[in-house]
């Protein structure tokens, strides 16, 4: 655990958490970029959610719809990491003693783990049901299930900037 | 009188009203309107990138154009209503944040900006499926209408984060 505090205290103690901490344009452009990366994530992953609902896009194959998609969900994605990740470092323990942002990190996780699952149990049989506008549970489960967990990645988001100050 | 002098009164005459003032001390009420207005926004700037990205040729290469557009360009006026539901009911909450503040106006201009284009497109799109095709000329222009649209919604969505940090 003092392994953990000390790289916690390097990160928060680093000349560039020093940098956003101070800059009073720094933390709001980086704010800004994470905003628009997540809009990015979620709206594009919904896409993907609704056509395994069988809600949207049911004239596409489920493959087609994700192997056009899914490439801006993770590039977006990286965006949203880089830039949460130094708006963390510049207040880290103080985000890490907030229950809003574990548990927003606990929500992107399960959604990670939805997905692994869905993509080696329930896509196994995919050529089955590709072409299909209603799928089966496992995948409707899938896309059910990931689009409540990223709600509520954005909800826990939103919920951090009113329950601690930057600074 | 002045517009800022109205704008001020109007701010006081909204933050006495009721549902301002129940608006401001529910404390779940802003951070949920403010979830709802992202996810919102989230489904308009995906839609809305993910045909700029097609005008492009860099996603769904295999797909006509007309028919990613037809896609998702429609969903964008019914979000678009939610998005003004909720921005007004913000508003009621806290008139001084956006009436008081110059980057809300910058905001509202780059969407009136980013609606105009999303329609045209839209119109297009639906009136002629080959329109961003026919020649190098629309190519090109389609091309810079695609990125006008990224970047205006981009602008956007900095403009409504810059509202919490240029309150007056």
């Amino acid at each position: 655990m003092s392994m953990f505090t000390d790289f916690i205290a390097y990160l928060e103690n680093s000349g560039l958490a020093d940098n956003i901490r101070e800059n009073d344009l720094l933390f709001p452009i980086i704010e800004s970029v994470h905003v628009l990366a997540i809009c990015l994530v979620v709206g594009s992953i919904l896409v993907v959610d609704l056509r395994l609902l069988g809600l949207a896009s049911t004239r596409w194959p489920v493959s087609r719809v994700t192997w056009s998609i899914l490439p801006l969900t993770w590039g977006a994605f990286v965006v949203a990491v880089a830039s949460g990740g130094l708006m963390f470092i510049s207040n880290a323990t103080k985000y890490l003693g907030n229950g809003f942002f574990v548990a927003k990190m606990i929500l992107i996780g399960v959604a990670g783990l939805n997905m692994v699952v869905f993509h080696f149990v329930g896509a196994r049989d995919l050529p089955k049901w590709d072409n299909e506008s209603r799928l089966p549970l496992s995948a409707r489960l899938a896309g059910g299930l990931s689009l409540l967990l990223w709600v509520a990645v954005v909800a826990c988001g939103r919920w951090i900037g009113f329950t601690m100050q930057p600074g | 009188m002045t517009t800022a002098a109205l704008l001020s009164d109007l701010s006081k005459w909204l933050a006495a009203t009721s549902l301002s003032h129940t608006i401001q001390t529910t404390t779940w009420i802003i951070p949920t309107l403010q979830t709802i207005h992202i996810l919102c926004v989230a489904a308009v700037f995906s839609s809305a990138v993910l045909v700029d990205l097609r005008i492009w040729r860099l996603t769904q290469r295999d797909v006509p154009l007309s028919d990613v557009g037809r896609r998702f360009l429609p969903l964008i006026w019914p979000v678009v209503i939610v998005l003004l539901l909720t921005g007004s009911l913000l508003i009621v909450g806290e008139p001084r944040r956006s009436l008081l503040n110059d980057t809300f106006y910058i905001k509202m201009a780059l969407l009136a900006f980013a609606l105009v284009l999303t329609g045209l497109l839209q119109w297009s799109l639906t009136s002629a499926p080959g329109f961003w095709e026919r020649d190098v000329g629309r190519r090109i222009a389609g091309r810079v209408a695609a990125v006008a649209s990224i970047v205006a919604w981009s602008s956007i969505i900095f403009a409504g984060r810059f509202i919490a940090y240029t309150q007056t």
